[in-house]
């Protein structure tokens, strides 16, 4: 799609207020703007995880890329990617005393996660 | 096992026990400077170290066989669908000059929600795979190895799958990667939110495993009309990727900007692109760049890509590149080919070559026009940064289409690339990490609470893969027909029963190039040249490119085709290589014995042309070494010749035949060996004669000492002549 907004060069005029500014400030002016705008968006990052970046923890911790993709899977349905795969895989390991990655593989078999957390 | 330079690599063995190989290096290797160097007479200050093995510009040989290694990382782009192919022409890069080798991934895999595994064919790329990127750098260690400077192996971590790609690529020792959260929102329609959330995860793991990054803004320079009047974005989006980089953890040295010249001539290169390279060294002196060379004008003309592609390389030399990507000359009409991969590099090693100490010499002149353009750029780039803020961010100006307009900001188009927040690929799929949030390994992004009484996150699992390695899962194989196993039984075959068949991009192909002129129109041209195609057995041929000669007097076609036609290693006979005498060995017994050559073209023959350049000093002919000349000229009977070879006591007569009616050339050999014999000088005197239809076979077989065909220089005869007086001697 595209955004139909027309505008003219109106270059002259808007740049006014950097019309005075030296090349250091000028460059300056430039990072802190993109800092501005960049701040929040990494903030949105801490804060938040997907699917893939949860898969590529479970292939961290050695499960291959199939078992991944069942595991996370059936826990983003679920709803409990917020906790982290791995906290919930450790979860089950501790409760089932087994090796954490039969613990994942129990998921695949269906285990009930619901109640972990 | 370790390489040959006069063995073929054998995919067969690189696939073996793959399951326990590791790389052998992991990270961004530079090369290493070496100002002042003496290279043969010549001293080099923008070099650096020279390889081990490598094969040197064609000029080389006038230089004493140097090759330069300019300081810049050298870039070729390879990735044919096939990587067992590819690895063949890795190899042939590496050679030439190539340490950063660039695999691009098959069509559709950044919208694949995981990862790909085994080795399936690709389309306009390679499906990116543990087992691809593991068998192809198993391959590279040995390849560095046989080159003697290390290789830096890089493809792309974007889609919807970055964080477990990143993974893949740390865990195998891949060096540099492309990664840039704007590319899957512009050009991917992958959702924003999931795009960015998803690009600090993975730029976290390239930190960590010191992946050298390039961002994705030269393709607005691809997308763009007008490639030039995006400039002020460009810089913009430079500059996110940038600042999101380091906020994710990535030191500025592994950041590269992908940075292009936007024009091409006949516009007026120079005031677009000298400035815009200027501004963007100014505002990220702190960060690398890699200098790509421009696609977007490319179309079929190779020689005219190569010549934009050398000025492209100008600019940089101008100004800096750490890397100097290569786009291959047939980029515009295919996928490329073997041959223009090594083109490219050839081309911009033989740019930087030329240009070295360019800096000592030319200074940019930033009072006058330059300097003034080169503000402009940049505060109009700040203008357009100051507009996001006002609209409320980044994710706001993508979606009212401030990206990719085609107007020269602040002007706009209204033709920018809209992307809606709550639209796009995976739109939805990020979720809130919760207060117990725990990921149990490193270089993990963001919020992570650890357990208590843990200090390091996979100090709870006893090490992640990127602490032990052992740990990585493989996985071989999952489809049982689309494989490399499959695919490389032709191969295999074809190397033991020594099969040699044309190919171009994969094992056999058979593709050849024919290169025709026709006198006629154009629409002619190119209907007649496939009709001619045919004629030579060319299966399905194509024009690939046509060039206007004149509207009506001509048109140049290059048309492509495939064959069948192969031969057998063991059923054509090679011609045994001579090893020349040296210089000195054949200069002193020339001057010890005084020798003394007759030369002439024989009957009734003009041409004068080749044996001028066998015997002149000037063409690198025989008196170079001390040979008396006597040269009479053209058109001269045999018996002349021979009379002049006794009157001056020439130890050799060369005889050249150029042209060939009726098997004249065979009658005149024929006459001075008999001439020769009546006279009863035939054992005194050395009979050699050349020309264009002349092999030794055929002059052998006419009663000569030898005969010298087209290709021959004056080593050659004077090589000839020395050894063949000096086994008399004996």
């Amino acid at each position: 799609m595209k955004s139909g907004l027309e505008r003219k060069d109106d270059f002259q005029l808007r740049r006014a207020h950097l019309a005075n500014l030296s090349d250091e400030e000028l460059k300056k002016r430039f990072w802190e703007l993109t800092e501005k705008i960049v701040n929040p968006m990494i903030d949105l990052a801490k804060k938040y995880t997907s699917p893939s970046i949860e898969r590529s923890v479970l292939l961290r911790m050695g499960f291959n890329s199939i078992e991944a993709n069942k595991i996370v899977d059936i826990l983003y349905k679920k709803d409990l990617l917020g906790h982290g795969v791995g906290n919930v895989i450790l979860k089950i390991s501790k409760k089932e005393k087994i090796n954490y990655l039969d613990a994942g593989k129990k998921i695949i078999e269906g285990y009930p996660c619901e109640n972990l957390f | 096992m370790d390489l040959k330079p006069d063995k073929k690599i054998d995919i067969a063995e690189i696939l073996k026990n793959l399951e326990n190989y590791r790389a052998k290096k992991r990270g961004w290797v530079w090369r290493k400077p070496k100002p002042g160097q003496k290279l043969s007479d010549h001293t080099f200050y923008d070099h650096s170290e020279s390889l081990k093995n490598s094969v040197p510009l064609p000029a080389a040989k006038y230089f004493d066989g140097i090759d330069p290694q300019p300081n810049p990382v050298i870039t070729t782009e390879i990735a044919s669908g096939r990587f067992e192919d590819d690895i063949r022409r890795m190899r042939m890069a590496a050679w030439h000059g190539a340490d950063h080798i660039m695999v691009i991934r098959t069509t559709g895999q950044s919208h694949i929600d995981g990862l790909i595994e085994g080795t399936p064919e690709g389309i306009g790329g390679v499906p990116i795979t543990r087992k691809q990127i593991r068998a192809t750098r198993k391959a590279l260690d040995l390849i560095e190895e046989e080159v003697g400077r290390p290789i830096n192996f890089h493809s792309y971590v974007s889609g919807v799958a970055g964080p477990e790609v990143a993974v893949v690529f740390a865990e195998e020792g891949i060096a540099g990667a492309h990664q840039d959260p704007q590319y899957n929102v512009l050009y991917r329609n992958v959702n924003m939110y999931r795009s960015f959330v998803d690009a600090a995860e993975a730029k976290k793991i390239m930190a960590d495993a010191n992946i050298f990054q390039i961002d994705g803004a030269h393709n607005a320079n691809a997308t763009a009309k007008k490639a030039w009047k995006v400039r002020p974005e460009l810089m913009v989006q430079h500059a996110i990727n940038c600042m999101y980089s380091l906020k994710s953890g990535m030191d500025s040295r592994n950041i590269g900007l992908s940075t292009v010249p936007p024009t091409a001539p006949p516009a007026p290169k120079l005031w677009y692109d000298l400035p815009y390279a200027v501004a963007l060294r100014d505002l990220f002196s702190d960060f690398k760049f890699r200098a790509q060379q421009n696609t977007r004008y490319v179309e079929s003309d190779t020689d005219e890509a190569q010549i934009t592609h050398a000025i492209d390389t100008l600019i940089s030399a101008l100004t800096s590149a750490d890397l100097q990507s290569t786009i291959t000359p047939d980029e515009g009409r295919n996928v490329p080919w073997h041959q223009n991969n090594i083109r490219s590099v050839d081309a911009t090693k033989q740019v930087f070559n030329a240009l070295d100490g360019l800096k000592q010499f030319v200074k940019l002149d930033m009072d006058g026009p330059l300097g003034e353009i080169v503000r402009e750029l940049k505060e109009r780039a700040v203008l357009f940064l100051e507009e996001i803020l006002e609209i409320g961010g980044y994710f706001n100006a993508v979606e009212k289409g401030y990206f990719v307009d085609s107007g020269y900001y602040p002007e706009r188009n209204g033709d920018g690339i809209v992307r809606e927040q709550n639209g796009g690929v995976a739109y939805g799929t990020i979720i809130e990490r919760k207060d117990d949030y725990f990921a149990p390994v490193c270089s993990h992004f963001g919020i992570n609470h650890l357990p208590e009484g843990i200090k390091k996150p996979c100090d709870a699992i006893d090490g992640c893969t990127l602490c032990k390695p052992e740990k990585i899962s493989f996985i071989d194989e999952l489809d049982p027909e689309d494989n490399v196993n499959n695919r490389i039984k032709s191969l295999v075959e074809d190397e033991k029963n020594g099969i040699i068949k044309p190919e171009v991009e994969w094992h056999g192909d058979g593709f050849v190039t024919v290169e025709m002129v026709l006198p006629t129109f154009e629409e002619a041209a190119e209907v007649a040249a496939l009709e001619i195609a045919k004629k030579m057995t060319l299966i399905d041929p194509q024009v690939i490119h046509k060039r206007v000669l004149h509207p009506a007097e001509g048109t140049m076609l290059l048309v492509k085709g495939r064959v069948e036609h192969y031969v057998k290693l063991s059923d054509i006979k090679i011609p045994e290589k001579v090893q020349h005498l040296s210089d000195e060995v054949i200069e002193k017994f020339v001057k010890e014995n005084d020798l003394k050559v007759v030369g002439a073209t024989l009957g009734e023959d003009e041409h004068s042309v080749g044996l001028q350049e066998i015997m002149d000093i000037k063409h690198g002919g025989i008196e170079k070494w001390g040979f008396k000349c006597y040269y009479l000229g053209t058109s001269v009977p045999v018996e002349k010749l021979v009379d002049a070879a006794i009157e001056v006591g020439a130890k050799a007569i060369l005889a050249s035949t150029i042209i060939t009616h009726g098997d004249v050339h065979r009658y005149n050999m024929k006459k001075l060996d008999q001439v020769c014999r009546e006279k009863g000088i035939r054992d005194k005197v050395l009979l050699i004669s050349g020309g264009t239809q002349v092999t030794n076979d055929v002059a052998i077989e006419c009663g000569m000492d030898a005969g010298f065909g087209r290709g021959t220089h004056g080593i050659d005869v004077a090589d000839f002549i020395v050894k063949k007086l000096m086994n008399k001697a004996k």
